[in-house]
C-alpha cells in the first residue's frame, strides 16, 4: 500500500470518514468536487445530559457507521470498486469515538484492497472551504470553532504547512454557549437557542468580559481563548438578578454574553490576519452556523480589508466529506499512503497533516 | 471460508475454513492498542493463508462482552470489511468462543475492569459438541464471582479471546443450522453519564 496513486484528470475519488465527535460523518469527493456528504448525528441523544457524552457518542458511531457508507455511496452514484482511496480523521477528538472510525477505516481499505490516509481532523476543516470553490490562496488564517475547539491557525500551504496561533484553554467557544444556555433554563445545543433568545435583546446592556484580552495576557495568550471566565460572569450576574427579586432579561443576557464571545473570536482573528500580514480569513466549525459570528466576521472583515471566506453550513459541522478533500489534496500533491499501524491520537497537534 | 475478528479481550484475527481448519491467526494481548494493531493482523491473515477475500463466506464478529472501547474498534472492523467485501457478518458470543471444546460444566469469567467480571455458565456440549450457555453473559463483581458459580461448575478464567475458536464456533453454528447471536454489541453497561442536578451556585 506505498505506491503512488496513478492520478485521474478530475481528481481522486476519495472516501471520508470521520467520527471525532458526535457526528458519523461519510463524504465523497472527486478531487474538489462534493458529491456525497451524509451525517448522522448523535446529537439528540446527548441533549438530556447537556452535552457530548464521549461512550454515548461511540456507541452511536458503530451503530451510524454502515448505514451512512451505504447511503453515501448511492448520494454520490459510485461503486466502492471505484474508489481510489480512503481517508479517515484519526485525530484530535474523543479516543473512544475516533477509534471506531480508524478500526472501520483500516478494515475498509483492506477489504477494497485501497490506500488509506489518517488525516487531522482541524486541518480537514480548513480542507472544506476547497469544494466547489475557488482555489484558496496561501497563507490564509483559518478560526475554527466548535463544541469541541476553538482554534487560530495559520495556513501556509493545506497539505505541508499549518502552524497553531492559539486555541481555547478552557472551555470550547461552543461548550461555552451550551453552559451558559443551562444556566439560562435553555435546552441543549446551546448555540441555536441562545441566537433565538437573543433576539430583540441589547448585546451593549451588559458588559461581560472577553477572555485574555487585557494587555498582561495578550503577551503571553495573543491569540489563545478563554471562556470559562465569562461563563462565571454570566451566573454571577443571573444570581445577583435573581437574589434581588428582579426577573432575568434573557434577551439582554444573551445577547451580551454571544457579544462577548463574538467579540473575542474576531478580534484575535483580525489581530492574527493584520500582525502576520495575511489579507485573508476563513471560518470552520459548528459554530459558524451562528448568524452573529457571520455577521460581525463580514463586518470587521471588511474594514480591515480582510477576504473572508465561510464554506457552506453543512460542511462546517463536523463531516467526512471535508476529510476526503483534505485527503484528496494530500494525494493530489503526492503524499504516500498512511501505514496501518497509526492509532487515534485525541491530542494530535495541526502540524500533524497526515500521520503516517 | 471466515475472516473472524475478536477485541474483547486484546485483538485477535484469524482466517478459518470447516474442512481446513485454522489458515491463519494472528494476535496480540495488548488491551489498549486495539485500533493500532487491528489493521496489520487482518493484513497478515490475508497475507498467511493466501486467500482471496472474494473466497470468503462471511466476517466473523466478536460480540463481547469485553471494555467498550475496544470491544467496539473490532465490531467496526468487521462491519466494514464485510461492507467492502460485499460479505455477511456473523456475530458470535465471545465467551462462546472460550467454551467451544470444553467439556462438563463450567463458567467462563473475563476481565470487566473496575475489579469486575463478565461471566457466563455452560452445561456440558450438546451432541453437535457446541457449547451450551446456560446463563449470562453478565457482570458480577470480581470478590463475588465464586459465590455466583452454580454447584458443580468449574472456572475458567480466560485472558485471551482466539479469533480462530470464534470462527471455528461460527463455522460449526452454520453446519448445524444453529442461529448466530444477535448483531448488537455485549456493552452490559450502561454509559457513565450523570444527569446533572442543573447549574451550581457560582456565588455563596
Ligand atoms: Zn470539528
Amino acid at each position: 500500500m506505498s505506491e503512488p496513486l496513478a492520478l485521474p484528470a478530475d481528481g481522486p475519488l476519495v472516501l471520508g470518514i470521520e467520527t471525532s465527535c458526535d457526528e458519523t460523518g461519510i463524504g465523497i469527493v472527486r478531487g474538489t468536487t462534493l458529491l456525497a456528504n451524509v451525517i448522522a448525528s448523535s446529537m439528540e441523544e446527548h441533549a438530556r445530559y447537556g452535552g457530548v457524552v464521549p461512550e454515548v457518542a461511540a456507541r452511536a458511531h458503530l451503530e451510524a457507521l454502515v448505514p451512512a457508507l451505504t447511503e453515501a455511496l448511492v448520494e454520490a452514484g459510485v461503486t466502492l470498486e471505484e474508489l481510489d482511496a480512503i481517508a479517515v480523521t484519526s485525530g484530535p477528538g474523543l479516543s473512544g469515538a475516533l477509534m471506531v472510525g480508524v478500526g472501520a477505516a483500516k478494515a475498509l481499505a483492506l477489504s477494497l484492497g485501497k490506500p488509506l490516509y489518517a488525516v487531522n481532523h482541524l486541518v480537514g476543516h480548513v480542507g472544506a472551504d476547497l469544494m466547489d470553490h475557488e482555489p484558496l490562496d496561501y497563507p490564509t488564517i483559518a478560526l475554527l470553532v466548535s463544541g469541541g475547539h476553538t482554534s487560530l491557525l495559520h495556513v501556509r500551504d493545506l497539505v505541508s504547512d499549518v502552524e497553531l496561533l492559539g486555541e481555547t484553554i478552557d472551555d470550547a467557544a461552543g461548550e461555552a454557549f451550551d453552559k451558559v444556555a443551562r444556566l439560562l433554563g435553555l435546552p441543549y445545543p446551546g448555540g441555536p437557542e441562545i441566537d433565538r433568545a437573543a433576539v430583540g435583546g441589547d448585546p451593549r446592556a451588559i458588559r461581560f468580559p472577553r477572555g485574555l484580552s487585557q494587555q498582561k495576557d495578550m503577551e503571553k495568550h495573543r491569540y489563545d481563548f478563554s471562556f470559562s471566565g465569562l461563563k462565571t460572569a454570566v451566573a454571577r450576574w443571573v444570581e445577583r438578578e435573581r437574589d434581588e427579586g428582579r426577573e432575568v432579561a434573557i434577551a439582554d443576557v444573551a445577547a451580551s454574553f454571544r457579544e462577548a464571545v463574538v467579540d473575542v473570536l474576531l478580534t484575535k482573528a483580525v489581530a492574527a490576519c493584520v500582525d502576520l500580514g495575511v489579507p485573508r480569513l476563513l471560518l470552520g466549525g459548528g459554530v459558524v452556523a451562528n448568524a452573529r459570528v457571520r455577521e460581525l466576521a463580514a463586518e470587521r472583515c471588511a474594514a480591515a480589508g480582510i477576504l473572508l471566506r465561510i464554506p457552506p453550513l453543512s460542511l462546517c459541522t463536523d463531516n467526512g466529506a471535508m476529510i476526503a478533500a483534505l485527503g484528496s489534496q494530500l494525494i493530489m500533491a503526492g503524499h504516500a499512503p498512511s501505514g496501518l499501524d497509526f492509532g487515534a491520537d485525541s491530542t494530535l497537534p495541526v502540524t500533524a497533516i497526515q500521520q503516517f | 471460508m471466515l475472516l473472524a475478528i475478536d477485541t474483547s479481550a486484546g485483538t485477535s484475527v484469524a482466517v478459518v475454513d470447516r474442512e481446513a481448519g485454522i489458515l491463519a491467526e494472528h494476535s496480540s494481548d495488548d488491551t489498549r492498542r486495539h485500533a493500532e494493531v487491528i489493521g496489520e493482523l487482518i493484513a497478515a491473515c490475508l497475507a498467511d493463508s493466501g486467500i482471496e477475500i472474494a473466497d470468503l463466506s462471511g466476517v466473523v464478529s466478536g460480540m463481547g462482552p469485553g471494555p467498550f472501547t475496544g470491544l467496539r474498534v473490532g465490531i467496526a472492523a468487521a462491519r466494514a470489511f464485510a461492507f467492502g467485501a460485499g460479505k455477511l457478518v456473523v456475530p458470535i458470543a465471545s465467551h462462546d468462543a472460550i467454551a467451544f471444546g470444553e467439556p462438563g460444566l463450567f463458567v467462563v469469567a473475563t476481565d470487566a475492569r473496575r475489579s469486575e467480571l463478565y461471566w457466563s455458565a455452560y452445561g456440558p456440549p450438546d451432541a453437535a459438541g457446541l457449547p451450551t450457555r446456560t446463563a449470562g453473559p453478565s457482570l458480577v463483581k470480581a470478590v463475588d464471582l465464586e459465590s455466583a458459580v452454580p454447584a458443580g461448575h468449574r472456572v475458567i478464567r480466560a485472558s485471551t479471546v482466539s479469533a480462530a475458536s470464534l470462527g471455528l464456533l461460527a463455522e460449526a453454528l452454520y453446519a448445524n443450522g444453529r442461529p448466530f447471536a444477535a448483531d448488537e454489541p455485549l456493552y452490559l453497561r450502561s454509559p457513565d453519564v450523570t444527569l446533572s442536578a442543573g447549574p451550581k451556585r457560582v456565588t455563596s
